[in-house]
């Protein structure tokens, strides 16, 4: 398949985003523990700043997902088929993020920030109240897990693709998505000098980096092993040895541009090492770093992100470029 | 509305006989031009006089070679279609090695004689349970209750192209002119056409065949001409183990002559034993030499 740069960009920006919106959600549901800190204000901070960081990036990436349709100016109408369609349910759980997103991040800047007090629960406003509770955090993490399982199953539920209709590929966008916002939170963590920089994000991202290599790995080996049989694709193969021996058209036409992308599976080796090693290695390395020596700390923080994006984003491009689809089989192709 | 419509009973749609079709693509030239002007189109090309003209085609003629064919039997309906490791079809230019590359005698060409050229129409098979249609986000495609002919409300479709990736056949080509996806649409501006005669209430493929290699019925109804010729001749369906149970069949090529053999010697009538007119003996003699 054709990897196009911006449903590249969306899938990566935007996992990072509801990744980040995962994590806010989470620290809010531990806001109670953290705000008999001394340093609570410095939580919601850090609560708000990962809100905000959430924000741009989906919002960066459902821009950019835009740009791939052929008519943008209807994109409401994608709004509509939640019964049937992943796309469709995707685009619904997108814009009900914003909502305990967007509440959550009111309550940051008025309750939090301008008082220097910790989410206040306790605010006379109720609004702020709701907006502040464990409550909208919940929500958050629980919509946000969702739309990153919706965009998931709009790759999986394709069977006539293979490297994308099979069991690795929702857990993959969910670890990807929390492992680039685990990423983002150390780098909003120095940003803000939150007091959480534990030790426990730095073994956290150690352990999401390992399970983002393990998984991809895993599905790397299900792509290299021949697949279950390929599709008869005419019906003739009863018959003998089909071979394609005319195209039906003299030029490229949509199908076989969109479907028939060869270029990335001759380097597909290196890309992956490349992953392995600069998209998870890398960041994994830089936490154990952070741990011994706390104050690289925060160059190491931005070197995390650098490398651990760049990495998902070339383990995104491959995940379109090394996928091949059924329809080539009538083109002569030897596997679907 | 892109959830399915419940089974419909009349199934419309097309059953292409492998065994005549001659490779002349006149099935898409005529649904290009039809679809071009119907209610369905336009179907502009970009570059279309240029060196890389690039367009909607709702119908593609592949043409593919049958080697190692076995014993002049042709049971595609009937033997058990199991998976093979690998597709059936090998890719144009890979080394060919028919098993049974004899040649004809006394053909100045080594002609293989199990070897058979199928010339094979790709379009919509108007699946009955399309994957293209459930995964639309904005119900631009749908599957209608009448007839189960599968559409793109052109006006709708936001062009994702979600539907092209979900579909196996192929038989959806994204418009970059048009900024929408476009597909067969079994010509139905034609077919309910009151305006136009009878006999050319057909989708333009169909009438503009010149081997009558393609028909147009109700696949629903076990009685119509189309579900028995589909009877008759082991029509089959496309990938049915994808299991979008696709609409359109195709009728398997029949077993051809196997041509190493020499033919069957005809022999030639006796002469005629009747006395005659001196004319004719004499053409008879010089004919006969």
């Amino acid at each position: 398949m054709r990897p196009t740069f911006s449903i590249i960009f969306f899938t990566v920006a935007s996992g990072a985003g509801y990744g980040l919106w995962i994590l806010s959600g989470w620290l809010s549901l531990l806001a109670p523990r953290l705000a008999d800190d001394r340093n609570a204000w410095a939580a919601t901070d850090l609560v708000g700043a990962a809100l905000c960081a959430g924000f741009l990036l989906v919002s960066a990436g459902l821009f950019s997902s835009l740009a791939h349709l052929g008519q943008p100016q209807r994109a409401w109408r994608a709004l509509s088929q939640w019964r049937s369609s992943w796309l469709s349910r995707e685009g619904v759980a997108a814009l009900l993020c914003y909502i305990p997103a967007g509440a959550m991040l009111l309550a940051c800047i008025l309750g939090g920030w301008a008082t220097g007090d910790a989410i206040d629960t306790r605010s006379s406003n109720w609004l702020l109240r709701m907006a502040g509770s464990r409550g909208a955090g919940g929500i958050l993490l629980l919509l946000a897990i969702v739309t990153l399982f919706c965009t998931a199953n709009i790759y999986a539920s394709l069977k006539p693709i293979r490297a994308w209709h099979n069991r690795f590929v929702v857990p993959a966008y969910l670890v990807l998505g929390i492992y680039s916002g685990v990423l983002w939170l150390w780098l909003l963590i120095g940003m803000t000098q939150a007091p959480t920089t534990s030790s426990s994000l730095l073994i956290g991202i150690c352990a999401a980096a390992i399970a983002a290599g393990l998984l991809k790995l895993a599905y790397w080996q299900f792509l290299d092993k021949p697949g279950a049989a390929a599709p008869d694709a005419t019906g003739l193969g009863a018959l003998g040895t089909v071979r394609s021996v005319e195209q039906p058209h003299t030029e490229e036409n949509y199908l076989t541009h969109e479907m028939g992308f060869r270029l990335a599976r001759k380097h597909a080796r290196k890309l992956r090492a490349l992953v392995l090693a600069f998209g998870f290695g890398m960041p994994a390395l830089l936490a154990v770093l952070a741990l011994v020596l706390p104050s690289a700390g925060a160059w190491a923080s931005w070197l995390a992100v650098l490398f651990g994006m760049g990495g998902i984003f070339i383990e995104r491009w491959l995940f379109f470029a090394e996928a091949k689809h059924v329809v080539m089989l009538f083109y002569g192709a030897r596997s679907g | 509305m892109t959830t399915l419509p419940p089974p419909t009973a009349r199934k419309l749609g097309l059953v292409i006989d492998l065994d005549i079709c001659v490779g002349c693509h006149a099935c898409a030239v005529a649904c290009k031009e039809w679809n071009d002007g119907g209610s369905f189109g336009p179907l502009p090309d970009s570059d279309p006089y240029g060196a890389e003209p690039d367009g909607v085609w709702f119908n593609r003629v592949h043409t593919y070679e049958i080697s190692g064919i076995g014993n002049g039997e042709s049971g595609i309906a009937g033997k058990p279609r199991v998976g093979k490791r690998e597709s059936g079809i090998e890719k144009a230019g890979a080394a060919h090695k028919s098993p049974c590359a004899a040649s004809i005698p006394h053909s100045p060409l080594p002609i293989p004689v199990a070897t058979q050229t199928v010339h094979f129409p790709r379009s919509c098979l108007h699946c009955e349970t399309p994957a293209c249609v459930t995964v639309c986000p904005t119900g631009a495609s749908y599957k209608r209750a009448e007839d189960g002919i599968v559409l793109v409300d052109e006006d709708k479709c936001i062009g994702c192209q979600l539907c092209a990736w979900a579909c196996p056949y192929g038989a959806r080509e994204f418009s970059a002119k048009r900024g929408v996806m476009q597909k067969c649409t079994l010509c139905v501006d034609r077919i309910y056409n009151e305006t136009l005669e009878p006999a050319d209430r057909q989708p333009a493929c169909v009438k503009a065949c010149p081997t009558r290699a393609r028909h147009f019925g109700d696949l629903g109804d076990e009685n119509s001409n189309v579900s028995k010729l589909v009877a008759e001749r082991g029509g089959y369906a496309l990938m049915p183990e994808l299991g979008y149970q696709p609409v359109n069949r195709y009728l398997p090529p029949r077993p051809r002559r196997d041509a190493s053999q020499p033919k069957p010697t005809s022999h030639p009538e006796p002469p005629d034993e009747m006395p005659m007119p001196p004319l004719l003996r004499w053409i008879d003699r010089v004919l006969s030499r």
